[in-house]
C-alpha cells in the first residue's frame, strides 16, 4: 500500500506547488505540471522511477475524460456544422504533415515503411496540452482555437486507421513484448489480432453504433433513475461508470477510448443531465490531466537526450517548425486572419500522447526499432513540454509584432482622433456600454482581443481594434492621446489593474472608469483613486432585489426608494472601507462594524422607520400635532 | 461682508437654457455664494435629505432659483420641499432649524411682465403665483424676501442678460 500512497503524495504535492508557482509567474498550469514532472523524475530528484510510465498510462484517462466533457459541450447539430473544418483542416493537416515527414525520413535514408509510420505517428498533436492551454488562456472560442479543435478531433478519429495500417508497414520481426499501451493481451485481443482487417473495422463501427444507441436508450433512463434517488455519489459513480465502460470497450477493440467517450458525450449533450455530468467528471479530469502532464515531464529520458543531444534537438525543433509551417499554410488556405493563423500554427506544433501508444504498438508489430522509437518518444515528450513556451512566444512576440499590426494597418487610413472614449473590452458587458453611449451619439473606439467581436463592430461602422488593451502602443493607435475617457470593461482583476497602470503611465490625462470584479477589487480601485469604479454585479443585484420587493407587495416607489437608499449607503461604506483597507485588523473590525450596522439598518427598515427612505411621508407626528390643535389655531 | 447664500438651482435641461446658464455663471464666482445644482446632484430624484439639511443649516440665506414651469417650480424642487423640509426639523413640534433665515425666489419666465396682470393672459401676478413658496418659507419661520423675477428670458438681448446678472449680483452682495 505505502508505495501507492507515497506516489500519490508526491504527485499531489507536485500539483499543489507547481500550479500556484506557474500562475504567479503568469505561465500556464500545463507548463508548471511538466516542469514539476521533470523535477521529480529519474533525472531530477528521482522521486518517481520506472513506474512513471504506468502512471502515465493510468493518467491518460484524464484525456479520455476531457474528450467526454468536450463531447458534452457539442450538440450533434453543432458537430455537423463543423464537418468542413474537421475534414478539411484536420484531413489536410494529417495528410500534409505525414507527407512532409515521410519525405524528410526518406531523405535521411529511412525505409519508406518506417518513414511513413513515423510520419503518421508524428502528425498527431497533443489534445490534452493544446485544449488545456487554450482553455486557460480563454482562446477556445476564437477562430484559431476552434480550428485547432477541429484538427484535434480529426486526429482522434485518424488514430483508428493508423493503428490498423501499422501491421502492414512491418519490416522487422514483431517484438516479443505485447506492450500495446492498452491493458495487456486478453484472449479476446489475441483472437482479434488474428482476424482480417475488415472484421476489426466492422467491430469498431459496431461499437460506435452501440455507443450512440446505448447513450440514447440506456444511459438516459439510467441517469434519470439514479438522479431520482437523490444520492449524489450514486450519480457520480454512474457518470464515472459510463466513461470507464466506454473506455474499456474501445480499448478492447484496440481503438482510442477518447474517441468513444467523445461520442458518448455528444450523444448526451442535449440531455437534461449534461451540466450535472460535467460538474461531476470535471474534478477527476482536472486531477488526472495534471498527473498526466507530470508523468510526461517525468518520463523525459534525459540520459538518452544527453547521449545524442544534436539528434534530439534536430528532431524536436525540426518537428515543431515543420508542423507549424504546414499549419500556417493550411490556415492561409482556410483564410484565417494572421493572428488566428499564428495561434493555430503554434498551438498544434507538437507531438501527441497518442504517439506514445503508436510507437509502443509499432515496436511490438516490428515497424520501428527500439532505438528509433526511444529517440522519437523522447523528442515528442520534449516537444510537448515546449508547447507552453512556444505559445508564450506566439503570444508575446509573434502576435505582438504581426498579429495586431495587420488590424492596425488595415485601419490606419481611417484612424481619426475625434473619439472621446476608448472602450477596452467589448464582450457581453462592454457591448452594453458601447450601445448606451451610442444612443447619445457618443463614439467609442473599441479594443478587444477577439477578432470576431472586432469584425462585427466594424461591420456596423464602429472603430474597433484587435489586440491586448494593456499595451500602450495599441492604446496610442486607438487615439489615447486625444481621448478623454478610458472605460475598462475587461475581464479579470489582473488585466484591469494592468491596464490602469499602463494608462496612468503613458496617458495621465485619461479619466478612468472601470468595472470591479469583486468587493475587494472594488475597494482596491477606490484606494487606487480611479475616477469611477463600480462592482460588476451591483446594478443587476439591486434590480433583482427591487423587483422582488414589489412582487412581495411593496409599493413600487417605496421599493425603488429603499433600493436607492441602500445603494447610497453601500457606496459610502465602500469609500470608508477603502480608506482603511491597508490596515488588516482595523479593516476586519470595520467590516464587522458595518455588518452590525447593516443588521441594525435591517431592523430599522423592518420597523418602517428608515429615515432616509420615507421620513418625509411619516404622518404619525403630524397627526398628533393636528389633534393637539397646533395647525388650526390662529397665528 | 454679506451673509452666506445657498442657491438651490433647478433646471432639468440646462444645456438648452441660455438665460439661466448665464445667470448661474454670472454669480457663481462670488465668495459668499454656493450654487447647488439639484438636477446635477440628483439625476434620479433621490435626494440626500441629511446632506441637504446640513447645507441649509450652514447658510444664512436660501435662494430657490428656477424657471417658471406651469406656474410653479420644476419637479425636483417640489420633491426637495417634500423631502427636506420635514416635520420636526423645519416646522411643527421642535422644527426650528430654519427659523430666522432669509428666503428668496429667483425665477425666469418666458412671458412678458404684462402677462402677469389681471388683464394679461396669465391673469394673476407673480406674487400670487409664488404664494405657496412664500407660505412654505413662512411656516418654517423664514423671512421671505421679495422675489426677483426675470421676464421674457427666452428673448433676451445681450443687454437684457447683463442687466439681469447685475441685478442678481447686487442682491447677493447686499449686506443683510
Amino acid at each position: 500500500m505505502s508505495p501507492i500512497f507515497l506516489n500519490a503524495f508526491v504527485y499531489l504535492l507536485c500539483a499543489v506547488i507547481a500550479v500556484p508557482v506557474a500562475k504567479r509567474l503568469g505561465l500556464s498550469s500545463v507548463l508548471g505540471y511538466l516542469v514539476a514532472g521533470m523535477a521529480i523524475g529519474q533525472y531530477g530528484l528521482g522521486l518517481v522511477g520506472e513506474e512513471g510510465e504506468s502512471v502515465m498510462h493510468f493518467a491518460e484517462f484524464g484525456v479520455v475524460m476531457m474528450l467526454f466533457l468536450i463531447g458534452l459541450e457539442l450538440q450533434p447539430s453543432l458537430l455537423w456544422r463543423m464537418r468542413f473544418p474537421i475534414l478539411g483542416l484536420g484531413g489536410g493537416q494529417v495528410a500534409l504533415t505525414t507527407g512532409a515527414i515521410f519525405g524528410a525520413g526518406l531523405a535521411l535514408g529511412l525505409d519508406w515503411q518506417v518513414a511513413l509510420a513515423t510520419g503518421l505517428a508524428l502528425a498527431l498533436s497533443s489534445t490534452a496540452i493544446v485544449l488545456q492551454s487554450l482553455q486557460e488562456k480563454g482562446l477556445t472560442g476564437t477562430t484559431g482555437g476552434k480550428s485547432a479543435f477541429s484538427v484535434l478531433l480529426f486526429q482522434d478519429i485518424a488514430v483508428i486507421p493508423i493503428l490498423a495500417t501499422f501491421p502492414l508497414l512491418a519490416t522487422l520481426a514483431p517484438a516479443a513484448s505485447d506492450d500495446h499501451g492498452h491493458g495487456g493481451g486478453s484472449a479476446f485481443q489475441d483472437w482479434l489480432s488474428h482476424q482480417p482487417g475488415w472484421v476489426n473495422t466492422l467491430l469498431v463501427l459496431g461499437a460506435v453504433v452501440a455507443i450512440i444507441v446505448a447513450g440514447r436508450f440506456i444511459a438516459r433512463p439510467a441517469l434519470r433513475m439514479v438522479a431520482k434517488t437523490r444520492v449524489r455519489e450514486a450519480f457520480v459513480a454512474l457518470a464515472l461508470l459510463l466513461v470507464v465502460g466506454i473506455a474499456l470497450l474501445m480499448n478492447s477493440l484496440g481503438v482510442s477510448a477518447a474517441l468513444g467517450t467523445f461520442l458518448a458525450g455528444v450523444v448526451l449533450a442535449d440531455s437534461e443531465y449534461r451540466h450535472e455530468l460535467e460538474a461531476d467528471i470535471e474534478p477527476f479530469k482536472g486531477l488526472l490531466l495534471g498527473v498526466f502532464f507530470i508523468s510526461v515531464g517525468a518520463s523525459i529520458d534525459f540520459a538518452l537526450i544527453a547521449s545524442q543531444p544534436s539528434l534530439v534537438a534536430g528532431i524536436v525543433f525540426g518537428l515543431i517548425i515543420l508542423k507549424a509551417v504546414v499549419l500556417f499554410v493550411l490556415g492561409a488556405v482556410w483564410k484565417l486572419k494572421l493572428d488566428q493563423r499564428f495561434l493555430f500554427a503554434f498551438s498544434l506544433a507538437q507531438g501527441s500522447e497518442f504517439a506514445f501508444v503508436l510507437f509502443g504498438f509499432g515496436v511490438a508489430e516490428g515497424v520501428f526499432s527500439i532505438e528509433l522509437s526511444q529517440v522519437l518518444i523522447a523528442s515528442i515528450a520534449l516537444s510537448m513540454a515546449l508547447t507552453p513556451l512556444v505559445m508564450i512566444f506566439d503570444e508575446k512576440v509573434v502576435r505582438k509584432r504581426f498579429g495586431t499590426k495587420e488590424s492596425i494597418d488595415r485601419e490606419s487610413d481611417v484612424v481619426d482622433e475625434g473619439a472621446p472614449v476608448i472602450l477596452a473590452g467589448v464582450g457581453r458587458f462592454g457591448n452594453f456600454v458601447a450601445r448606451a453611449l451610442r444612443s447619445q451619439g457618443i463614439e467609442a473606439t473599441v479594443i478587444d482581443n477577439d477578432s470576431d467581436h472586432i469584425d462585427m463592430l466594424r461591420n456596423i461602422g464602429m472603430k474597433a481594434f484587435y489586440g491586448d488593451a494593456t499595451r500602450h502602443d495599441l492604446l496610442e493607435s486607438a487615439g489615447a492621446d486625444h481621448a478623454r475617457l478610458l472605460i475598462i470593461a475587461l475581464d479579470g482583476e489582473e488585466n484591469i489593474n494592468q491596464l490602469i497602470e499602463t494608462a496612468r503611465k503613458h496617458f495621465p490625462h485619461l479619466q478612468i472608469i472601470t468595472r470591479a470584479m469583486s468587493m475587494s477589487h472594488h475597494l482596491e480601485l477606490i484606494e487606487n483613486k480611479v475616477d469611477f469604479a463600480v462592482h460588476q454585479n451591483s446594478a443587476s443585484a439591486l434590480e433583482i432585489a427591487e423587483n422582488a420587493m414589489t412582487r412581495l407587495g411593496l409599493r413600487a416607489h417605496k421599493a425603488n426608494r429603499s433600493i436607492k437608499a441602500f445603494a447610497r449607503r453601500e457606496r459610502e461604506r465602500a469609500q470608508s472601507l477603502a480608506a482603511i483597507r491597508s490596515d488588516e485588523t482595523v479593516f476586519m473590525n470595520t467590516v464587522r462594524q458595518h455588518i452590525d450596522e447593516m443588521e441594525r439598518q435591517f431592523k430599522l427598515d423592518h420597523q418602517n422607520q428608515s429615515k432616509e427612505a420615507d421620513k418625509a411621508w411619516e404622518t404619525e407626528p403630524i397627526r398628533k400635532s393636528v389633534a393637539s390643535g397646533e395647525f388650526s389655531r390662529k397665528r | 461682508m454679506a451673509d452666506n447664500t445657498l442657491i438651490l438651482f433647478a433646471h432639468p435641461a440646462l444645456e438648452k437654457s441660455m438665460a439661466n446658464r448665464a445667470l448661474v455663471e454670472g454669480v457663481s464666482d462670488l465668495d459668499n455664494v454656493r450654487v447647488h445644482d439639484l438636477y446635477e446632484m440628483y439625476p434620479d430624484f433621490h435626494i440626500d435629505v441629511e446632506a441637504e439639511q446640513a447645507l441649509l443649516s450652514d447658510h444664512d440665506r436660501i435662494v430657490w432659483h428656477h424657471p417658471f414651469y406651469w406656474y410653479s417650480t420644476p419637479a425636483i424642487l417640489k420633491e426637495w420641499f417634500d423631502q427636506v423640509l420635514q416635520f420636526g426639523w423645519a416646522y411643527g413640534d421642535g422644527g426650528n432649524a430654519l427659523s430666522g433665515k432669509i428666503a428668496k425666489s429667483v425665477v425666469t419666465t418666458g412671458g412678458a411682465a404684462d402677462a402677469y396682470t389681471p388683464e394679461g393672459y396669465n391673469r394673476y401676478s407673480m406674487q400670487e403665483f409664488l404664494r405657496p413658496i412664500e407660505q412654505t418659507a413662512s411656516l418654517c419661520g423664514m423671512v421671505y424676501d421679495s422675489p426677483l423675477v426675470f421676464h421674457q428670458a427666452l428673448n433676451w438681448t445681450d443687454d437684457d442678460r447683463q442687466k439681469a446678472i447685475d441685478a442678481y449680483r447686487a442682491w447677493l452682495l447686499e449686506p443683510r
